[in-house]
């Protein structure tokens, strides 16, 4: 006990130099780190600090390669999510594990040990439910329910272990902010009762808020543990990335020139069944103006950018104009020939093609808009290799792209320097049309900053940008008009000085009102 | 206990660039345990495999002959497989250029002019071609796997030709046995050089190598080719089509394989017979691998695996072993190329401890 020192010998859950290797990367390097009873403990970091790596080991799902865990002052090896569970610890994922066809009752059920009969986890999962304050019918099937309602489901799973510890990894990623505030509720509920919480997010205004204490971590090491309502975002910010993240700003897009993307009537039917159909969609970007186009996660945003980029074209050539001219039945390549240019969310095998070299890849998105520059030999289409090398360094300079030397593969790049190749590689034909889908998803907040400026300048110079993002800060930052999308339906556009984060988190939930009173209690 | 392939975070380019010897090397080590068990001595049966047939001018002919099908098949296997189109049907598609080319001298045995050849050259293309336009259309309109659809098609092939021959194609002089008639002298495929039988068919293949190098290496459909193979996703992104990727990919594996054939039969046989290739199509599928996809690597690796079919003759011949040595050889040096490529990438870890089962836990 000695050895644990004094902070540590009432903590709950204590880890000393916990550390986890994949070859000869630490994921996590000799993490300390201390959770009392009844606190929420908030564990920060960017995409990629070692924050899911850490939990991991905790809940058993992955080995430590070094160090110890502590549970009550005790070392114990938790060698799997069982072992953990019987601990009294619970987890709750950022991706749910539950079966579509089936209830919400038998879902609890499956992760129970055998023999208790249905009616009787129905009856306790609906008691836990109500006392916690996240009502759920333990009947309804699941393929029914709202992300949110489906989180509930995993944390009242949780619960129904009693544990002493729950672990939630970027829990509010994929709820409106109104659902995010009935589980801040639950979560004071939990810390009342004397269970901690640790609380896994890179969002720092809802850590300010509800956390007591926070674990900072950068590049698999603590940078700094802290009582995060005695610090400002920007103390917190400077702990996650290192170093001042210089602000966007958006002065000077309020020009508006002519309507350079309309959509218009746009509807699209869902291509596979996990897809989501587009359901009537209209918008209007004028050259100076930056739409975003919020929304949770799955609700058709990547089928909005493949109708609006043409990678998969739509019937009706009206549906989408670009510049004045009907483009909905055309390609992706013609619809750069208009002056288009695109960014879509998943890098690695969608932007770029991670094992060939970033010349190659200016390659993938220009070679026909730079037919004339990069190819030569008519019809045999001989790629200028030399020519091609001279633009990418163009880029990667302007977009400050830091690389391991000088035309190395896009997949040996990290997500926020490739992300700025991708978007640098559009800029540079200063494109009269940009349509960027998740500028910044898993990028470090240095390149975040730099890339938001990127458009807002765009923007400025009178293209027009439609950046569809699922990230309220990141809106607000670059946006001069928000839309929302909602299975398929995009809301009206507001100018965005007149919505705040609470008409965007209604918007949304449902549309215009029809479903307001849904969101407000689910049931 | 488990076994797990582990992704190497950085694959020795050194021994990238050996793998296909090394290969080679266990190949020969493994062959002469082989022979070794068989009972014979294994080193001259070594040398009489892979060493004596390199002296002899006419076996350098042979080897030369047999080359040909096989580079010009391998090259056109390694655009369809760079592209994520794996067409194993190429000795259907050979045999379908074969009979198609045959149209000319067979059918139309009594017209002779300078055209009869190039044309059976074309027809013998366009035979193979629309051959493995039957996969190209069932999987870019239907869905279908073309590795089925394009193995299946060999069967079909080979039984129609052993049908054309003892049917309607039989010849009227041949008392009887099942092949057409013999080719008229400007329906065969002239030879290259005075000293033996190698015939324009071996120039078809370096032309056709090179030609391809050259498309891979710097032309955008080259470029097109290698994006779609990677990444169906970023191949659309880039305004490449995947489905006419599919048809250009196997329409010009067909073509190649289709000349291969008419080639065979007009310059080696000079007739159709029920069997025209001792598998061409399928060693060709371990020549353009053995040539790691690359036209010029395809040359050298149709060398080699000509050698093992002049090579497997030989010791048939002074050995008295079975005529299967040949196969045993192609299938060791496919199985080596690839465990050697797997290996490089990968490393093997035998799992023995509990952390292992939740280990797989931890990709969601």
């Amino acid at each position: 006990m000695s050895a644990v020192g004094a902070s540590g010998g009432s903590a709950l859950l204590a880890v000393r130099s916990l550390t986890k290797l994949f070859g000869s990367f630490a994921a996590c390097n000799a993490i300390d780190l201390d959770i009392q009873p009844g606190e929420i403990h908030a564990l920060l970091g960017e995409n990629g600090a070692g924050k899911s790596t850490l939990v991991k080991m905790l809940f058993g799902v992955l080995a430590p390669t070094s160090g110890q865990i502590l549970w009550k002052g005790e070392p114990v090896r938790i060698t799997s999510p069982g072992a953990a569970r019987r601990l009294g610890i619970g987890m709750v994922f950022q991706h749910f594990s539950l079966f579509e066809a089936l209830t919400v009752a038998e879902n609890i059920a499956l992760s129970l040990s055998p023999g208790i009969s249905l009616s009787k986890v129905a009856e306790e999962a609906s008691r836990l439910s109500h006392l916690y304050g996240l009502p759920l019918d333990p009947k309804a099937h699941v393929a029914d329910l709202s992300v949110g309602e489906r989180q509930r489901i995993e944390i009242v799973r949780a619960l129904l272990q009693n544990p002493e510890l729950i672990i939630l990894d970027e829990p509010t990623s994929v709820l409106t902010p109104q659902e995010a505030d009935r589980l801040f509720e639950t979560l004071a509920k939990l810390k009342a009762e004397g269970r901690s919480v640790l609380y896994i997010s890179h969002r720092l205004e809802e850590v300010q808020r509800i956390c007591d204490r926070a674990t900072v971590l950068r590049h698999g090491k603590v940078t700094g543990a802290c009582d995060p309502r005695k610090e400002t975002p920007a103390s917190l910010a400077r702990m996650m990335v290192g170093s001042d993240v210089a602000s966007v700003s958006a002065a000077g897009t309020n020009t508006k020139g002519d309507v350079l993307l309309e959509a218009r009537h746009l509807s699209v039917p869902a291509r596979t069944p996990f897809a989501v159909a587009l359901k009537n969609i209209c918008l209007k970007v004028r050259g100076g103006e930056v739409l975003a186009i919020a929304g949770v996660a799955g609700n058709g945003q990547g089928e909005l950018f493949d109708a609006l980029s043409g990678e998969y074209p739509v019937p009706d050539a009206s549906a989408v104009a670009i510049r004045g001219r009907p483009a909905g039945n055309l390609g992706i390549t013609a619809r750069r020939l208009m002056g288009a240019g695109f960014v879509p969310e998943e890098r690695h095998g969608h932007a770029a093609v991670p094992a060939l070299p970033l010349s190659d890849n200016l390659v993938l998105a220009r070679n026909q808009s730079d037919r004339k520059t990069f190819l030569a030999g008519g019809v045999l289409g001989v790629i200028r290799r030399a020519v091609v090398r001279i633009a990418s360094r163009r880029i990667s300079e302007t977009m400050d792209v830091r690389k391991s030397g000088e035309n190395p593969a896009a997949g040996s790049l990290s997500g926020g320097n490739l992300q700025k190749y991708i978007v640098g590689r559009e800029l540079d034909r200063q494109p009269a049309v940009l349509i960027v889908n998740q500028p910044t998803w898993g990028v470090d907040a240095g390149a975040a900053s730099r890339i938001r400026q990127a458009l807002v300048d765009l923007a400025r110079e009178g293209s027009a940008v439609l950046v569809i993002s699922q990230d309220l800060d990141e809106i607000f930052e670059v946006a001069t008009e928000i839309a929302v999308i909602s299975e398929g339906r995009l809301s009206d556009v507001y100018p965005a000085r007149d919505l705040t984060r609470e008409k965007i988190g209604l918007l949304m939930g449902g549309m215009y009102g029809k479903t307001e009173g849904e969101v407000a209690d689910a049931h | 206990m488990r076994i797990e392939l582990e992704k190497r975070a950085n694959p020795s380019t050194f021994f990238s660039v050996l793998s296909p010897f090394l290969a080679l090397g266990l190949t020969v080590l493994a062959g002469g345990i082989m022979f070794a068990l068989l009972g014979k001595d294994p080193i001259s049966a070594l040398y009489s495999f892979f060493v004596e047939p390199l002296l002899d001018v006419w076996s350098l002919h042979e080897i030369a002959i047999k080359a040909a099908p096989l580079i010009l098949i391998g090259v056109g296997l390694s655009v369809c497989y760079r592209s994520n189109n794996w067409n194993i049907g190429a000795e259907g598609q050979f045999i379908a250029g074969a009979i198609a080319g045959a149209i000319v001298p067979v059918v139309f045995h009594d017209w002779h002019s300078p055209l009869v050849l190039p044309l059976m050259l074309i027809f013998g293309m366009i035979g193979g071609a629309l051959y493995a336009a039957i996969p190209a259309f069932l999987k870019a309109h239907m869905n279908t796997n073309e590795i089925l659809t394009s193995l299946m098609l060999v069967y079909i092939a080979q039984l129609f030709l052993d049908w054309l021959v003892r049917g309607p194609w039989r010849s009227p002089d041949a008392y009887n046995f099942p092949v057409t008639r013999d080719f008229a002298p400007e329906a065969i495929l002239p030879e290259l050089v005075s000293s033996g039988r190698t015939n324009l068919g071996f120039a078809f293949a370096i032309i056709a190598a090179i030609a391809l190098w050259i498309m891979m290496r710097y032309t955008l459909k080259g470029f097109e080719i290698t994006v779609l193979g990677q990444s169906e996703r970023a191949g659309r992104f880039a305004g490449f089509s995947s489905k006419r990727m599919i048809w250009f990919s196997l329409l010009l594996s067909g073509a190649l394989a289709g000349l291969a054939g008419i080639s065979e039969v007009s310059g080696t046989i000079g007739k159709l017979q029920p069997v025209i290739s001792p598998g061409y199509g399928f060693t060709a599928i371990i020549v353009a691998f053995l040539g790691r996809l690359s036209p010029l690597g395809i040359i050298a690796a149709g060398l080699f695996l000509a050698l093992t079919y002049v090579g497997g003759e030989a010791v048939q011949l002074t050995l008295s072993v079975s005529d299967k040595v040949t196969r045993v050889f192609q299938g060791l040096l496919l199985f080596f190329v690839l465990s050697c490529d797997t290996l490089i990438q990968y490393k093997i870890r035998l799992v023995f401890s509990r952390f292992g089962q939740s280990s797989e836990g931890g990709a969601h």
